[in-house]
């Protein structure tokens, strides 16, 4: 991508990046694609999230299913890390805490095949500056 | 389905059990059991209009459930699909039934400005950051208003520094501004010393780009063209992420020359701190970057005046930092009504010790401790009695349960004997002895202190030593006088911020929980069972039974007794590691 030389470029970029992640997050066909993202700020990172995320692509890719996994930074639940949020094709994002390869297993399965909701979910807590 | 039922110990105590207990045999006689799960979850912060039960995934909410209107809740909503409209929580304010959690305040005590893309985006992508409005603040402070203008967006927004003191950024900005100089420089103290704090760290891992953003705008409205960020070498992914979100920014042309196409310059650089606590200070800081000793020296000169090479030089701490894109992009009204008189926005705090959810969290100025600890965090683990919460760090207090219900804020917390500091939040239990938390702290003081004025390394080792004396059932009452006049000299007699308040543990808990004091000077007691000298472990005759457990697990062979016959522990040999007693199934061994 070339340089933002004014105001204006940045805010067609943003135009641009959005609609760009738009399409990732939701992909041309919106119906279902499921989007994954790991926490992975170094409390994650030390409670295995690498793994965690190293799970998910291959086995969601063995499994069939359309995903995008990506990272991200630490969402603040450091007492349940690893953490992870799965956003369902028109759905809320939901997020899990302590997962290990066997949640993982259990999220791929009920929650992301059947929409199931398991244990371990996490409540969000918080507004976000838009709200 | 889910039915979530809150286990917190206020819900239990309104027979939230019992009502578990009827919604699960509602299900079975509807054959639902293997359809609909009955899950206990933590508290929900939500404890006066308890028992709560959620229903997910419509996310209904109901509130002062009693267990007679199980029946309801399961052949209403789950057989019919209908709420129960007179169990759904009435909004006080506008009067109206809310069935969903999402859209209710209470719930959120939380607002997230610092960390608004925190878990969010990918922090390695700075398209993520952009679509996110990144970067749209810095091209409007200079493409569209003057340094002045944006130093009084700043001032009246009211952001005081999250560094510890608080000082007002905007007239932080404005005294670099008039200090006359070729060069000018923007730090951000990304040191993080205080023990168990990792705000910052949060925030450079998860969001490293608006730290750079907000520097670049600094450097605009301070002239300065330079940015450098102190970090500790002990944070590799935050320096990582660093690395690349600046490299990112200046292949868009974000940072580096001509910025906008404006003829704007502004470039930061990474500088690695060994990890000295004192090297947070912000005089410190600019010598160790300068490559001197890290010590600090007398202020005025402030940085603002003379700081880098002697250059007019802001220094702000991280999460100062990521608060001013969102006041340029929002606005300083939109900020300043969030917070109290004097202490506007928000503040992150690692929340750490024993209680149940550990993490980061960030919560409007005024909020009450009860909340933070209660609400957000969970309670205290174990279902144990709060006892204290350690804020500011080594610089900081031990305040108690009378001071749960103050706003936290700058003012506030100074004057409850602690202060703000940098964020973190140390929850401690019953179990915990506040003469050894003093004892802790000021060991990690005598540790860092630079050791450049006496009041600081002969005062704190003196102090050190005293709470050691009484730790160990030497102390006496003089020994108390002396902790108190020493206190006052060491605060009155340093040369900087370090000295100056590593005191606060000492007092605070003297101020709070004198009797401790007391006891362990005058009877020699820990009160809370944690001084190792003061402790005995015994055998109780009546309930040992002979079993030889606590014989064959003490690592020090400590313990004789035939099998089927009363054990014996030789006092002379123990170490009170404890074992025994962890490992003992019939109540025989006793902590005296
Ligand atoms: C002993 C000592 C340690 C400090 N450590 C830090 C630190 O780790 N991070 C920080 O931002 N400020 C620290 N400070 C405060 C800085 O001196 C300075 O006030 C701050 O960086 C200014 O930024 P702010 O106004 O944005 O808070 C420390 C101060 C003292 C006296």
């Amino acid at each position: 991508m070339g340089k933002v030389k004014s105001l204006d470029d940045l805010k067609k970029m943003k135009e641009e990046v959005q609609s760009r992640i738009n399409l990732r997050e939701k992909s041309d066909h919106p119906e279902n694609q499921v989007q994954v993202k790991v926490a992975m700020a170094t409390c994650g990172i030390a409670s295995g999230a690498k793994e965690i995320m190293d799970y998910f692509i291959n086995e969601l890719d063995k499994r069939n299913i359309d995903a995008i996994v990506t990272q991200t930074g630490c969402m603040g639940y450091c007492y349940a890390e690893p953490t992870v949020e799965i956003t369902l094709p028109g759905k809320e994002p939901v997020v899990f805490g302590y997962v290990d390869t066997k949640k993982a297993d259990e999220i791929i399965e009920e929650y992301i095949k059947k929409g199931e909701l398991i244990d371990g979910i996490i409540p969000v807590t918080y507004k976000t500056i838009d709200e | 389905m889910q039915l979530l039922i809150c286990g917190g110990t206020g819900c239990r105590a309104s027979e939230s059990n019992v009502l578990k207990d009827n919604l699960e045999k509602e299900l079975k006689k509807r054959n639902l059991q293997d359809d609909v799960q009955v899950v206990e979850t933590g508290c929900f912060g939500f404890c006066e209009k308890g028992p709560i039960v959620k229903v997910l995934p419509d996310n209904t909410f109901y509130t002062e459930v009693t267990p007679e209107d199980a029946e309801r809740i399961v052949g209403e909503h789950l057989v019919k699909g209908r709420q129960v409209t007179d169990l759904l929580y009435t909004d006080p304010e506008k009067k109206e039934k809310i069935a969903d959690s999402k859209h209710m305040d209470f719930y959120k005590k939380q607002i997230r400005i610092a960390l608004r893309n925190c878990g969010f985006i990918d922090p390695e992508n700075i398209d993520d950051y952009i679509a996110r409005d990144g970067y749209q603040a810095l091209g409007k402070v200079i493409t569209e208003m003057t340094p002045e203008e944006a130093i009084n967006e700043i001032k009246e927004s009211g952001l005081r520094g999250r560094g510890g003191g608080g000082f007002p950024a905007g007239l932080k900005w404005e005294l670099t501004r008039k200090s006359q100089a070729d060069q000018k420089y923007v730090v951000c103290n990304a040191d993080e010393g205080d023990p168990g704090a990792f705000m910052d760290r949060s925030i450079l891992e998860g969001d490293a780009h608006s730290v750079l953003e907000a520097m670049a705008i600094c450097g605009y409205c301070t002239d300065a063209s330079k940015g450098l960020i102190y970090i500790r070498a002990e944070y590799p992914l935050a320096i990582n992420r660093l690395k690349k979100s600046i490299e990112q920014a200046r292949e868009y042309g974000l940072l580096g020359d001509n910025i906008f196409g404006t003829g704007f310059n502004f470039d930061v650089e990474l500088r690695y701190g060994a990890g000295a606590f004192v090297c947070g200070e912000e005089t410190a800081l600019i010598h160790s970057m300068e490559g001197e000793r890290g010590e600090p020296t007398v202020k005025p000169p402030y940085p603002s005046v003379s700081g880098y090479k002697g250059k007019p030089t802001t220094v702000n701490n991280v999460e100062t930092y990521a608060n001013v894109p969102v006041i340029i992009n929002k606005g300083a009204k939109w900020f300043a009504s969030i917070g109290t008189d004097n202490s506007k926005g928000t503040k992150v705090f690692a929340l750490a010790g024993k209680v149940n959810n550990v993490g980061l969290i960030e919560v409007p100025m005024g909020t009450t401790l009860r909340e933070v600890i209660f609400d957000i965090g969970g309670g205290v683990k174990d279902g144990k009695k709060f006892k204290s919460v350690q804020t500011g760090g080594p610089s900081g207090g031990c305040l108690t349960e009378k001071h749960l219900d103050t706003p936290i804020d700058y003012d506030n917390l100074i004057a409850s004997g602690s202060m703000m500091g940098s964020g973190g939040m140390i929850v401690m239990d019953e179990d915990d002895c506040m003469v050894s938390v003093a004892k802790y702290y000021l060991d990690f003081t005598v540790e860092e202190s630079c050791g450049k004025c006496s009041p600081c390394r002969i005062g704190n080792k003196r102090l050190y030593e005293i709470l050691d004396k009484i730790t160990k059932g030497e102390g006496t009452h003089e020994d108390l006088d002396k902790l108190r006049n020493l206190s006052n000299v060491i605060m009155d007699a340093s040369l900087c911020g370090l000295g100056q308040t590593s005191p606060n543990p000492v007092m605070s808990t003297m101020d709070n929980f004198w009797d401790e004091y007391i006891a362990h000077v005058e009877k020699q007691e820990c009160p809370a069972g944690q001084c190792k000298d003061l402790l005995r472990y015994e055998v109780v005759p009546e309930n040992c039974v002979g079993c030889t457990a606590c014989a064959r697990n003490c690592p020090v062979n400590c313990i004789s007794g035939e099998r089927k016959q009363v054990h014996e522990i030789d006092q002379s040999v123990c170490i009170k590691c404890g074992a025994c007693y962890e490992k003992c199934k019939f109540n025989a061994i006793r902590i005296v």
